[in-house]
């Protein structure tokens, strides 16, 4: 021990150096760095794509995730400054642009801005009084996926879920809103505002024999469907072209008869960003074609916001073939934003169908 | 001043810990509590009014009380499950195992504290789900809590079993009593403080458990603690969940406040 033992002084001075390093490092560091709040593996922290973006701009991008929408607003209720690029499902825009959480965007610092889709980009879910607070970035469906091995018959049918014959082999998201919306859809209901609550519960609770068990992010569900602990799951379709080109799992989208629950996310800045030059830039290279088609072709991804970016993709691309056929989209009923009394409602609703479950 | 300097001393002695506890265990609770008797959260950016209601939910609602009992259900079986393995480990380490095995099978009950609570849980799911395909079920909570929380039980008993003098049992063996007499009259009442300390630090936090019923239970995972993470989580009804919490937190407090006189009976006659 003795041999490396340091004197006091030396020690002290070692210390005040490695601090006032540690200190400059980090006013440096920071000029060129942001701050994204995301889902975990949601595109923005693909390895190669922040290369090839801080090669681009020298901005090196670190991430912070949240497991649920709530998570999100409340991590922005609670770290104001701390975000800079902020993934945000358009439902939550404009309470978030109420509360002051995010900023109005100046439209002309995102060159790929014209290439939009029009009906996206415009939403009203985006826009307030002339003012755009979130880029239109990517759109998905949510119904459910299936595993080609175990099931042979492509269903066609939000049944499927309901079906005896895939009891106990069901995977479910433990979200109320969502597993409200599904039933909705399966018992003919406008999702939005369904008119008769008690047949969704009832619906809800006919599930106790069918769900495996619950799983609450992309990767749980990656697990659960390769351990074989789920036949057919509720499932994102940008989620389900990423499980089975990353994963390699044998797993197929289904857009149901009874249709599918459709969402688009924005990329927003939050209110006071530490780097909202850093954080334009960033959002225009995630609606770049360029970064878009390695992304959907490599990794798998939902639909791009961008017109130019979707028309680039291979012929067999779900997000072209599925996702870009208009009679898909007819069969879409599009989430609506809804009222904290509501979500309470709604996450009753929820906890008494799975106190059911349990009983 | 009028201090002593023993009164001094204490106060020096004492105060970093007391204004640790202030700073970062009572203030945050504070504001939980008046958070609870909120109409909305107040980060929320809401006006917000006095309420009781989130209180008398929870005795009327059925999905609150009824998994409150689940709650307190399961806190039954884990402390029960962690003192009926964990006293004969402690027993068998204090009487009967000496020098150097007691250190090494020391180490073993207390390295599963090393490790992360959330790696354990999942190491868990490999294990109950291949050979005994119990995995996302109600024992897989059970399974899961119990192994989080038997050290507690053995360490806790071991403390008040190793302090009993030896002496004292040869007494009444050489006085006549069998080995089952002794251990009923003189062991097991000397070492209930150490049994009562186990409860304590065992079913507190299990019916406050929530991550491992949600990785474990499956369909099963339903009950307080669960409810009460939703509601912070993702219905970001952070009123509702403290009140929940202090309801639950009152509950034990009460029950506790009811058994301790007997307790203390007991412990006395001991």
């Amino acid at each position: 021990m003795s041999h490396f033992a340091l004197s006091r002084r030396s020690a002290l001075a070692l210390m005040a150096g490695a601090a006032t390093f540690g200190l400059t490092g980090r006013i440096a560091h920071a000029a060129g760095e942001i701050k994204v709040l995301n889902w975990q593996g949601y595109g923005t922290d693909e390895k190669w794509a922040l290369e090839m973006f801080e090669k681009k701009t020298g901005i090196k991008v670190v991430h912070d995730y949240f497991n649920s929408e709530q998570e999100m607003l409340t991590k922005l209720r609670t770290s104001p400054g701390t975000y800079d690029v902020v993934l945000m499902n358009n439902i939550y825009v404009m309470e978030a642009a109420h509360e002051g959480l995010v900023q109005a965007l100046d439209t002309s610092k995102f060159s790929n801005f014209n290439d939009l889709t029009p009906a996206l980009r415009d939403s009203d879910r985006f826009v307030m009084d002339g003012k755009h607070f979130a880029i239109s970035w990517v759109w998905g469906l949510t119904s459910f996926a299936y595993n080609t091995k175990k099931i042979a018959v492509r269903p066609d049918s939000m049944e499927a879920l309901w079906d005896p014959a895939h009891a106990g082999k069901v995977g479910w998201r433990d979200d109320a809103l969502e597993s409200i919306q599904i039933a909705a859809l399966a018992t003919g209901q406008d999702m939005n505002a369904p008119a008769d609550i008690e047949k969704i519960k009832d619906k809800l609770k006919a599930l106790k024999t069918q769900i495996k068990t619950f799983w609450s992010s992309e990767d749980e569900w990656n697990k659960y469907m390769a351990a074989g602990d789920y036949d057919i799951a509720v499932y994102w379709s940008g989620s389900a072209a990423r499980s089975k080109k990353a994963m390699k799992l044998p797993v197929e989208f289904v857009v149901p008869k009874e249709g599918a629950i459709g969402w688009f996310d924005g990329l927003t800045i939050a209110a006071k960003a530490p780097n909202p030059e850093g954080a334009a830039a960033f959002i225009n290279f995630m609606v770049d074609p360029e970064f878009y088609v390695k992304w959907d072709n490599d990794i798998g991804a939902p639909a791009s916001a961008n017109a130019k970016a979707n028309a680039q993709l291979p012929a067999d691309a779900l997000n072209r073939t599925v996702l870009g056929d208009p009679e898909v989209v007819k069969r879409v009923q599009w989430m609506a934003p809804i009222s904290d009394e509501q979500k309470q409602k709604n996450q009753e609703l929820w906890d008494e169908v799975k106190t059911s479950f349990a009983r | 001043m009028a201090f002593t300097r023993h009164t001094r001393t204490v106060l020096a002695l004492t105060a970093p810990a007391y204004l640790w506890l202030t700073a970062t265990v009572l203030l945050p609770l504070a504001a939980m509590f008046y958070f609870s008797f909120l109409t909305a959260s107040p980060l929320g950016g809401k006006e917000v009014r006095f309420t009781l209601q989130h209180y008398a939910d929870f005795f009327t609602k059925e999905i609150y009380w009824y998994n409150a009992w689940r709650s307190v259900e399961l806190g039954l079986y884990v402390t029960a499950i962690c003192l009926i393995v964990g006293y004969p480990a402690a027993l068998g380490l204090a009487k009967y195992v000496k020098g150097r095995w007691r250190e090494a099978i020391f180490l073993l009950i207390i390295l599963p504290f090393w490790s992360n609570a959330l790696v354990r849980t999942f190491s868990w799911t490999m294990v109950l789900r291949e050979p005994f395909n119990i995995l996302f079920s109600y024992p897989a909570i059970v399974i899961g809590l119990v192994h989080a929380y038997l050290p507690y039980a053995i360490l806790t008993c071991y403390i008040s079993l190793q302090a009993i003098d030896d002496s004292l049992i040869e007494a009444g063996r050489s006085l006549g009593a069998t080995p089952a007499q002794t251990f009923r009259r003189i062991t097991l009442p000397l070492s209930l403080p150490g049994v009562l300390a186990a409860i304590f630090l065992i079913f507190v936090p299990v019916i406050g458990s929530f991550m491992e019923p949600r990785i474990l239970g499956g369909k099963d995972a339903i009950m307080l603690g669960p409810i009460i993470e939703g509601q912070f989580i993702t219905a970001f009804n952070w009123p509702l969940g403290a009140a929940l919490s202090f309801t639950m937190l009152g509950m034990v407090l009460l029950v506790l406040l009811v058994v301790m006189p007997f307790l203390n009976r007991q412990m006395a006659r001991a």
